[in-house]
């Protein structure tokens, strides 16, 4: 009987193999027009863009003309000429000719208070860092924008982990519900949710006139334009972002171990932390990555909530290319930008495939 | 196949209570403010519908709603072609020269920062632009072509292609949207079962067949949900398509985008307003006869489960 039901298993085997190679080998034959509208769309228009950044970033910028800038490769008597410009990158690193002298050294009086633990070196070395970049226009940008994509992160992660926890731990009716509630949102636009932001933050804003009717505060706070807005309005709009894959990896769980940990007596916390956390941890780098990648970058939301004092990379970028018309400036900040980007989006890749090959 | 219970708990609630009204609490009071009568959006003065009465005859924001919606349809329909399309390569197809590139970059403009998007795109297109006028310009002193030849009209179209504007929006937008696209087919290809395809294959259907009658049917859901995911994404992009876009092609989130910059406005608040009514209605629908359909399948399964 064994013996027949190998034979039965090796016999299917063999024609789902004939099967499966028939099937590659005739997609084969026409696959080449399948492969290639999606192949040279890309070429043209992901892969070579960035060359073409990466070129402009090595040129000068010229005014008046159009392109403005001047060429790298010239062509004379035969001969193939490189000019390689790296003013771009030292203007922004070097911090020259930007005329940034103006810069308000406020930063350092705020240094006099002592305290001692590794709270106050953490806090040291921050200062310090900030202090070297705050004489230049751009570190200081980079520096803003890692930062802000950095709380912001830490926020979405903070809020959204109890609140899909919630979610999926629902009636399976209730957690349908739930979650088209919390896409919802995403699905309209994204400028209208920064801008409901605008009039709920503003001097006169509905937050303000709460307050101020319910006598906590006599004088409005300043909370639009200034970084706390900024952080409100994208951990507001990258929400749904990070709740998406926390979701899958959290309702994946297999929930006889979070059972076996409490019943051999873990507390709550610890199950958490050695249980859950480690379970669901593909889920958290994809969120933090959808959340941190975009942040970087991020131009709408500082332009509208943002204020003066905190001029994130996005911005820098934009004011070069658009009222400046540098544009070789412009594409030098991408190529750092995108520098700066793709390890956390290659890692992303990672964890995607590392998720993507366990299912 | 799900362990996970449903816990009872007012930690569970309190989460739950203050992250929707987190999310929904500014969507609800700006609503609530474009039926303000008062000009200034944050002081409340009495009900009226003066802002959407004005929102309605404002010439410049019906073109641009007309002008988002149809790049919104074409881009769609395009994304949708290449994001399947390139699904299909990813899933289907053996491992080919470049496949790793191929992957990376389909889905790379998903999280790539839209500055750098299109930024990119933009100098791209200029790129072109030279070339083919450059291209022109050679034709047309090399063969002297003159006005009245055969050639010269279409000369004159090719002459600098892509003009900013319409088209060029239409590309960037092709290129953001195709990555959701892919990914949406991708998770369901992944699910298909491949033996029907066998089947008819092996029954004598030719492939192309098979593509046609099999394979996109059963594709048909993702292939939908993915036009309406880049169809939305397009209608709310401002970013990429303020690099890419010519002087005459403001979209609506161009629009919007320069008018809230100069502060609170209450026919935003009274557009706003219709968008998120139109997108709820159409959200809830679609979610509404997925889970009936859902149900129903379920209901069969179970049906069979009985019987055998």
């Amino acid at each position: 009987m064994a013996g027949f039901n190998t034979m039965r298993y090796v016999k299917n085997s063999r024609l789902k193999n004939i099967f499966r190679s028939r099937l590659s080998k005739i997609r084969f034959k026409g696959s080449s027009f399948v492969l290639a509208i999606p192949y040279i769309w890309l070429i043209l228009f992901f892969i070579i863009p960035f060359l073409i950044i990466f070129k402009i970033s090595f040129s000068e910028m010229v005014e008046g003309t159009m392109p403005p800038y001047t060429p790298i490769f010239s062509y004379e008597d035969g001969k193939l000429d490189i000019s390689l410009n790296f003013n771009n990158y030292k203007a922004i690193f070097a911090g020259d000719d930007l005329g940034l002298d103006e810069f308000d050294d406020e930063s350092e009086q705020e240094n006099t208070e002592t305290d001692s633990g590794l709270f106050s070196s953490v806090r040291n070395a921050y200062n310090s860092i900030s202090d070297t970049l705050s004489d230049n226009l751009y570190l200081q940008g980079y520096w803003q924008s890692l930062k802000v994509a950095f709380v912001s992160t830490l926020c979405c992660l903070l809020i959204g982990y109890p609140l899909t926890w919630s979610i999926v731990h629902a009636s399976p009716t209730m957690r349908s519900i739930l979650l088209m509630l919390i896409i919802l949102p995403s699905w309209t636009s994204f400028l209208i949710r920064v801008y409901a932001w605008m009039g709920l933050l503003s001097d006169t804003g509905f937050i303000n006139q709460l307050l101020m009717f319910l006598h906590i505060i006599d004088e409005p706070i300043v909370m639009l334009h200034t970084p706390f807005a900024i952080y409100i309005g994208i951990v507001y709009s990258y929400l749904p972002f990070m709740i998406m894959p926390l979701y899958n990896a959290i309702s994946r769980v297999d929930y006889a171990y979070i059972e076996a940990s409490m019943d051999l007596g873990a507390k709550p916390m610890t199950t958490f932390f050695k249980v859950l956390l480690p379970l669901t941890k593909n889920g958290v780098i994809a969120g933090s990555m959808l959340v941190f990648i975009p942040a970087i970058g991020e131009f709408v939301i500082p332009e509208l909530l943002g204020g003066p004092d905190t001029v994130l990379i996005g911005q820098l970028l934009w004011q070069d290319f658009f009222n400046n018309r540098d544009w070789p400036l412009a594409s030098t900040i991408a190529v750092i930008m995108l520098m700066l980007v793709i390890i956390p989006i290659v890692w992303f890749f990672k964890t995607q495939r590392a998720s993507e090959g366990k299912v | 196949m799900n362990s996970t219970p449903y816990i009872k708990s007012k930690w569970r609630l309190l989460f739950l209570f203050v992250g929707l009204s987190f999310l929904y609490l500014p969507i609800i009071i700006l609503m609530i403010y474009s039926f303000n009568s008062s000009r200034l959006v944050t002081v409340w003065k009495s009900f009226s519908f003066q802002w959407y009465e004005a929102l309605i005859q404002d010439e410049e924001f019906l073109h641009a709603i007309y002008l988002t919606f149809s790049i919104g349809f074409f881009a769609a329909s395009m994304s949708v072609i290449i994001g399947t399309l390139a699904a299909f390569v990813l899933t289907r197809f053996n491992r080919f020269r470049g496949y790793s590139i191929f992957s990376f970059s389909i889905t790379a403009p998903m999280i790539m920062p839209e500055v750098i998007t299109g930024l990119s795109l933009l100098l791209m297109f200029i790129a072109m632009s030279n070339g083919s006028h450059a291209f022109v310009q050679y034709l047309v002193t090399t063969f002297n072509i003159q006005e009245g030849h055969f050639l010269y009209p279409f000369l004159m179209q090719l002459d600098g292609f892509p003009n900013r504007g319409v088209i060029t929006i239409w590309i960037a937008m092709v290129t953001f949207t195709s990555a959701y696209v892919t990914v949406i087919v991708r998770a369901r290809l992944k699910e298909t079962d491949l033996s029907i395809e066998e089947a008819a294959l092996d029954l004598g259907a030719t492939p192309f067949k098979v593509f046609i009658f099999i394979t996109l049917p059963s594709l048909f859901p993702a292939i939908l949900s993915g036009w309406l995911l880049a169809f939305t994404l397009t209608l709310d992009d401002i970013v990429i398509s303020q690099f890419v876009a010519g002087p005459k092609s403001t979209t609506l989130p161009m629009l919007v985008f320069s008018s809230v910059r100069r502060g609170v406005n209450p026919k935003i608040n009274a557009l706003a307003t219709i968008i998120v009514c139109v997108v709820s209605l159409c959200v809830f629908m679609a979610w509404y006869f997925m889970r009936r359909r859902e149900k129903k399948l379920l209901k069969e399964l179970r049906a069979m489960n009985a019987k055998s």
